[in-house]
């Protein structure tokens, strides 16, 4: 039978860096500004900040049996130890993102599509690196074909507080141009 | 003032479903202690309640919540409370009190691991016997299980009704999936709502027995402070509500407790039948375990297998006149949840030896996924 059209993708890193803020972001994108069907699921120890977590986005046209990931397509990490913990559910050949600033991929990165962006530290230069996910999620916005760049948009809008609002736009654009040349560097199956 | 139906498209975690279902159907009263996996609900109700004028207590404990929705409930509110098994243990004292006392009132259990502290941020679903007998004594409860957020925003809304219209605690029987989940939820214009609120007396003041019932089995319900007087107790009472411990009342009035529910069981019981006509296979699941069940019973029904689902959103009372009916036609049932057998039992003694009843049981933890679900189908139709 045909197969659901799940589209998936896990963000992985440490409570407190907005991995589960990227997911909301990007699964709100999905289904209000996208008119898509979506889930956000998390996973998070009781200490809830300061461990490895992850939160996981699927994305459909039709009603979603399961709402985690099965067999994500992309893998965005931006912690070492949550790196090492959730690299293997990545599924085989897929696409993965690191926060290059603060994730050293090893030998087993060379099984997916890396793509290294310098998150954390465009972040600081911009002035906060609590914007990092914002950078990830433009690159992610303009790499994957699940979601558009404008619905992300449009939900980092309605996520950040107003206060924050141009200097999170800014960091999100800053992402879809850094997405922008590596699809021109390479071609990335989807 | 703000919204308090807020129509439209959103991308809600179920607890915001719950909270946001329970504002809807007129919830002004929450009552409750913090627990995971059930916190984000009184979060979002104490953010939403001052826009709305509703009350919001946190109490010192589960106990006080209890007791402190049932007072609320009285005093004229829609009120709830929201916990995890380990609160609903708690609270266990004082719900048999509001089932005694036939006070309207919603709780909430966002399931996790148990049994005791167990899985605090994972999912299960082994409180289904504990929401139907947690409390001592002979009664009959109303418990509702949703698969999804959108099913949360809805049940939480039915669960008012019923709680109003029985005079009766009902217990949304989520769990940490359904809480913890985000997805789609389409909130329909406040007009489309419907919206039930409790019988009041018909009668003066001077004639006003609080626990003299209708045909329909159920006593009009004053609140307290609108001239009625009005007598309340845990104790076995008569229809003035004075306390009255003998065995004649005790008859009388538990009898009545438990028929008001089973007499009509036709309007609180809710299936949904999917692939039944000529199923020879029936999967038999609730809460979040019908979702992959749906895609498995396709994925089975493509390999010709003669398979259906039945999927229960009314947990309590169970669904027996819908199960003896398939049990006629269907040749296995196949029950998977995330316990070790309590919905199975009651499917097996429905089916009485009719047909075959299989258990697939998960301790927690981990949502059963569509092809685990899927491989079961196949086993057994090869048998």
């Amino acid at each position: 039978m045909k197969p659901e059209t799940r589209k998936e993708v896990m963000f992985a890193g440490f409570g407190g860096q907005g991995i589960v803020t990227a997911g909301y972001i990007t699964g709100e994108a999905a289904v209000v500004y996208d008119d898509k069907v979506a889930t956000l699921t998390q996973v998070y120890g009781p200490e809830a900040r300061g461990s490895a977590c992850y939160s996981g986005v699927v994305i459909s046209h039709e009603e979603i049996s399961y709402p985690y990931p099965l067999n994500p397509q992309i893998m965005v990490v931006m912690n070492q130890e949550a790196y090492e913990k959730f690299l293997p559910k990545l599924q085989q050949g897929g696409v993965l993102i690191v926060d290059s600033t603060i994730v050293k991929p090893d030998k087993l990165a060379e099984k997916y599509q890396l793509y290294k962006v310098p998150a954390t530290e465009i972040a600081e230069k911009m002035g906060a690196r609590v914007i990092a996910n914002v950078i990830i999620l433009g690159f992610l916005g303009r790499i994957w074909d699940a979601i558009s760049v404008e619905a992300l948009q449009e939900a980092v809008k309605t996520r950040v507080p107003k206060k924050y609002l141009e200097l999170n736009l800014k960091a999100f654009q800053t992402g879809v141009k850094l997405g922008e040349k590596a699809l021109k560097k390479k071609i990335i199956k989807r | 003032m703000g919204k308090t139906v807020l129509t439209g498209k959103h991308f809600w975690y179920g607890n915001i479903a719950i909270a946001e279902g329970a504002i809807a159907a007129g919830c002004r009263f929450f009552g409750g202690y913090p627990i995971t996996p059930a916190s984000e609900i009184a979060e979002h109700i104490s953010k939403r309640f001052p826009e709305i004028g509703g009350i919001f207590v946190q109490f010192e404990d589960e106990l006080a919540s209890m007791a402190a929705i049932l007072g609320a409930s009285w005093a004229g509110a829609k009120s709830m409370t929201a916990t995890s098994g380990p609160g609903l243990s708690l609270m266990m004292e004082n719900l048999g009190l509001g089932v005694m006392m036939e006070v309207p009132t919603v709780v909430v259990n966002i399931q996790r691991g148990g049994p005791s502290t167990g899985l605090p941020t994972l999912t299960a679903q082994g409180d289904v016997m504990q929401a139907k007998w947690g409390s001592h004594g002979p009664y009959e409860i109303i418990a509702l299980s949703p698969d999804s957020p959108q099913e949360a925003f809805d049940l939480t809304i039915r669960c008012f009704n019923l709680a109003e219209k029985y005079r009766v605690p009902v217990i949304l029987l989520a769990s940490e999936t359904v809480g913890h989940s985000a997805g789609k939820v389409i909130v329909p214009p406040e007009n489309e709502i419907e919206l039930i609120d409790r019988k009041k007396p018909t009668v003066p003041p001077e004639e006003y027995l609080p626990y003299k019932p209708d045909e329909d089995l159920i006593p009009p319900m004053a609140y307290a402070g609108e001239g009625y007087a009005i007598c309340t107790t845990g104790l076995t009472h008569n229809e003035k509500g004075y306390p009255d411990v003998s065995a004649e009342t005790q008859e009388k009035l538990v009898r009545r407790l438990n028929d008001k529910i089973r007499k009509h069981m036709e309007e609180i019981v809710d299936v949904e039948e999917e692939n039944m006509e000529d199923a020879k296979i029936a999967v038999v699941s609730y809460g979040q375990v019908s979702r992959p069940v749906k895609r498995a019973v396709k994925m089975a029904r493509e390999d010709g297998i003669k398979v259906g689902s039945i999927k229960l959103i009314t947990i309590w009372p169970f669904a027996e006149n819908v199960i003896r009916k398939w049990a006629k036609q269907v040749e296995l049932f196949i029950v998977p949840e995330l316990n070790y057998g309590q919905i199975y039992l009651e499917v097996k003694r429905e089916v009485a030896g009719n047909s075959e009843t299989v258990l697939v049981p998960r301790m927690g933890g981990k949502l059963i996924t569509p092809q685990e679900i899927y491989r079961e189908i196949k086993k057994v139709s090869k048998k």
